[in-house]
């Protein structure tokens, strides 16, 4: 690229005082294009997007296939999907894909749209989805699960690519549907499997809207490609000819470029967003409480496999303990929403038994919570006011959160006291967050919050991070508590074989779920993160809002939202001038 | 003067040799797993495909070796300047990532210990002699490097940058301006590092200058200058004998600056969001990121050892006593 060698030397020699010498010995000795266009250097603020909050590291890699931590925009910007989702509405909607439909009992059929074409210009084809689904079947890579239940991608013809299953799936393949990049083969098929998974890819070719400009230590700029299919075949347009996304390394950073106009979307977690919000500096998706659109929920994970938490009345008690209403207000200032005592997002409110809920959901109840516990056999011996576990033995409990999540920080206060108030002892512990995720992914904890899944198409998602089993050595994202029960895995694994658009087939299975799930209480639901989103509207307007007329898409740009909205909000925006 | 120099490159390889093996022995035996956090972040929830990624990522850090051939190994790839890959800027080598912050570090920190280094010497020595400056200097010098440092940093930043709205308060140039060769990029990265120079320049402004005022005023009062007074040497003399007598100790204090000079950096890039080796430090603690630590260690040992051996030339060429000593006299 050279730019990195570029930026190197003016910034040595500008930082010593040289600018002159900078200005002049520029034209001779660094003649190499400075990135295209740009007089000067800088970007017009008018057509510009500056958006923060999606990463706290530089850009790192532009590889569609390492979803953790290439660049954002990576997908999403650069290369596409077969679908989005849309979480508004609950459906998938055709992007890269015309269509697609279960033409067998394991056999789903895409029918692509045609006359897209790569940034190159060459044409996407079925057999470039097909080599992208492909790459899968590598070991290491982060999809190779995808391939013990998908048994073949064909291209059937130009526009039309068949898979074929061994176990329809067929939750987790619409989401699979919208979270797989496509990639163009007759780039990738020349790389090596080692570039393939750990390749920069710096100079990405995708069918997407935007392409890389250039990228610093701190920031990424995508410039729009006005020759980008969707134009024509969706009528939609990104409005910013640049999207800046910058890393910041603190909130106070982000605050002070909110006030100065900078940024126009910070989709980071600021402490006072509220007030910033009321006095009309910035607008979020709710102009009150509670100011942001649901994200995530955070769970407070017992380990299962410890005394007393391996006992179900323990932790039903341990749930009526804590007072979520005083963690979203006290901690969150009403930023947040306490969660239901399902846990499911409030976007997929429809799935929840209010009936059964009615009977075994729990809420903040002291008495309730001292009740089950005496009932369950645990008291207060030596009258100190903490129970003691059924044998006798003293009972003292950790909660870890990861240091510096102040907010986190705070909750586990909250969740203590209310454990003081019905008698059970915990402390909290702040260890450092890589140490806390070795400590959980071990079994090496008594409590941690974790709010490891993501909203998705399905509550399966969900329901996978609470009971996935065999519980291995080391887990990794989900069931974190260890909790075992065959009967919920089976049914689980039963709501993954129902058909998406059988909402009644699905509702079923998840009320069977639910009840071992408010029974057992393997997890407890706490309150539902925010899809943080601030704008400013100096230089963007129209974002995202419940208001009248303004677009309900998800103003966010993180990690796999470009696909359930983000991306679409792009669309939406318009200049202020 | 040849066997002089030869010892001290002797003394200098061992401490190289030292502290790079102390430097890849802190990241291994520090608690956590980087390939556990790298798995753990790529949200594989099947425990196969896991297992699958932990694997690949164990021997492609090589891991999976025994320790001392990693060490070997280590060494091997470092006398090839090759200081592994970066987990945390997944897979961009360590060496980019460090040289792409160093410009940033040491346009900050060489130019501020430098200029304060002489600024405050100046206005040290001046101010022996005038009661009028020594009146105002020095209470402002002892206020100056009493301050804690982060309180300078956050009022200038406050003071200059949010009241006045002269200076930005973050990051090395604008959200607008894209590197490059050309004026507004450099204006633009000027205009950034002003702040964090003042805070780093006045801090060791008033430490250099209250520690050439007491050496100067210490070297006046001893005896050789009363001896030269009662000779009836000129007080010009006098007072050359003593500067030169006096800035022996603010030599080696700026050795030793220089020498820690990515370490001093960590602070002021932390408070105003400067893209160096500093910030880089603090995100390489956080992500467990072995290579890019063991870089920026690196870094720091070598600043030390060469800024010293520096020193040591100075020194040769300021303390006439070296010259003695290396040719085998007594000082």
């Amino acid at each position: 690229m050279g730019t990195r060698t570029r930026v190197r030397i003016t910034a040595a020699l500008a930082v010593f005082g040289l600018a002159a010498t900078a200005c002049t010995g520029g034209g001779s000795s660094a003649s190499g294009p400075t990135g295209a266009g740009g007089k000067g250097g800088s970007l017009p603020r008018n057509e510009t997007l500056y958006t923060t909050g999606t990463q706290w590291g530089p850009p790192a890699n532009y590889n569609p296939l390492r979803n953790w931590d290439h660049a954002t925009g990576t997908k999403g910007l650069v290369y596409e999907t077969l679908f989005h989702f849309d979480p508004d509405e609950g459906r998938l909607t055709p992007w890269l894909a015309e269509s697609g439909s279960w033409t067998g009992d394991k056999t789903y059929d895409v029918k692509l749209r045609t006359g897209i074409t790569w940034a190159d210009g060459k044409p996407l084809t079925a057999k470039d989805v097909a080599y992208s689904y492909g790459l899968g079947k590598i070991e290491a890579s982060s999809f190779h699960s995808l391939w013990s239940w998908l048994a073949d991608a064909e291209a059937v013809d130009e526009t039309t690519v068949r898979f074929t299953f061994q176990e329809a799936r067929y939750q987790e393949w619409d989401y699979t549907l919208f979270g797989q990049p496509v990639v163009p083969e007759h780039i990738w098929s020349a790389r090596t499997e080692e570039e393939i998974l750990n390749g920069v890819n710096d100079k990405p070719v995708g069918t997407g809207a935007y392409q890389l400009k250039s990228k610093t230590q701190d920031r990424v700029v995508w410039e729009r490609r006005d020759d980008w299919w969707g134009t024509k075949a969706l009528s939609m347009t990104p409005a910013p000819r640049y999207v800046v996304d910058v890393s910041n390394p603190s909130n106070e950073v982000v605050i002070g470029q909110l006030g100065q106009g900078q940024l126009d979307l910070s989709n980071n977690f600021l402490p006072g967003a509220a007030s910033l919000i009321k006095s009309k500096k910035v607008v979020s998706y709710y102009d009150e409480a509670p100011y942001m659109l649901s994200a995530n929920t955070a769970w407070l994970v017992p380990n299962t496999t410890k005394k007393p938490m391996d006992d179900a009345a323990f932790r039903r008690a341990l749930a009526a303990s804590v007072d979520t209403g005083k963690i979203v207000k006290g901690v969150y200032g009403d930023l947040v929403r306490p969660a239901s005592p399902t846990g499911l997002l409030p976007q997929w409110e429809q799935f929840d038994d209010k009936a059964l809920i009615a009977e075994k959901g729990f809420e903040h109840d002291v008495t309730a919570a001292k009740k089950e516990l005496a009932d369950a056999g645990y008291k207060d011996e030596d009258g100190d006011g903490f129970v003691e576990n059924k044998d006798g033995e003293p009972l003292s409990l950790k909660l870890a959160v990861p240091s510096g999540w102040t907010d986190w920080m705070e909750a586990a206060k909250v969740i203590a006291a209310g454990a003081k108030d019905v008698g059970i002892r915990i402390t909290t512990e702040f260890p450092d967050q890589n140490a806390l995720n070795e400590q959980r992914g071990k079994g090496d904890f008594d409590l941690v919050v974790n709010n490891e899944r993501q909203l998705s198409n399905t509550p399966w998602t969900y329901y996978e991070y609470m009971f996935q089993m065999p519980v291995q050595k080391q887990q990794n994202t989900v069931n974190f508590g260890r909790y075992e029960n065959e009967d919920a895995w089976k049914l689980v694994q039963k709501l993954g074989g129902v058909k998406t658009d059988d909402t009644a087939g699905m509702k079923s299975v998840i009320s069977e779920i639910q009840d071992i799930q408010l029974t057992e209480m393997p997890i407890i639901p706490l309150w539902y993160n925010g899809l943080w989103a601030q704008s400013t509207t100096g230089n963007w307007t129209n974002w995202p809002s419940d208001a009248d007329g303004a677009p309900r898409s998800a103003p966010a740009l993180w990690r796999n939202w470009l696909e359930m909205g983000g991306f679409e909000t792009l669309t939406q925006i318009k200049p202020a001038k | 003067m040849r066997r002089y120099f030869a010892r001290k490159l002797f003394v200098y390889a061992l401490t190289f040799v030292v502290a790079v093996t102390v430097n890849w022995m802190i990241p291994r035996f520090m608690p956590g797993d980087p390939v556990a956090g790298m798995v753990a972040r790529a949200r594989v929830s099947q425990p196969e495909a896991a297992e699958a990624m932990r694997t690949y990522y164990t021997n492609l850090f090589g891991f999976d070796e025994p320790l001392w051939q990693q060490y070997l190994h280590f060494w091997g790839a470092l006398l090839q300047g090759d200081f592994g890959i970066s987990i945390w800027v997944f897979p961009t080598p360590v060496g980019d990532v460090l040289l792409d912050a160093l410009p940033y570090t040491l346009g900050l920190m060489i130019p501020s210990v430098l200029l304060s280094w002489f600024a405050g010497n100046w206005i040290g020595a001046l101010s022996a002699r005038r009661k009028v400056l020594d009146n105002t200097v020095l209470p402002v010098g002892y206020l100056l490097t009493a301050m804690p440092y982060m309180w300078i940093a956050v009022i200038l930043a406050w003071a200059l940058g949010g009241q006045a709205g002269w200076f930005p308060l973050s990051g090395g140039y604008s959200l607008d301006i894209q590197p490059g060769w050309n004026a507004d990029f450099a204006l633009d990265a000027l205009h950034h590092w002003v702040l964090p120079f003042l805070s780093l320049f006045l801090v060791a402004l008033g430490g250099w200058a209250i520690g050439m005022r007491n050496m100067i005023i210490y070297e006046l009062e001893s005896d050789y200058s009363s001896y030269l007074s009662a000779l009836g040497a000129p007080q010009r003399l006098i007072r050359r004998y003593a500067f030169r007598n006096a800035v022996l100790p603010q030599v080696t204090g700026l050795a030793l600056q220089l020498g820690v000079l990515v370490a001093g950096a960590l602070v002021t890039e932390i408070v105003f969001a400067y893209p160096g080796l500093g910030s880089l430090i603090l995100a390489a603690i956080q992500n467990q990121d072995f290579f890019l630590l063991q870089g920026a260690f690196l870094f720091i040992v070598i600043g030390v050892l060469i800024a010293n051996f520096l020193i040591d030339v100075v020194y040769v060429v300021v303390d006439p006593r070296t010259r003695t000593g290396m040719a085998g006299g007594t000082s």
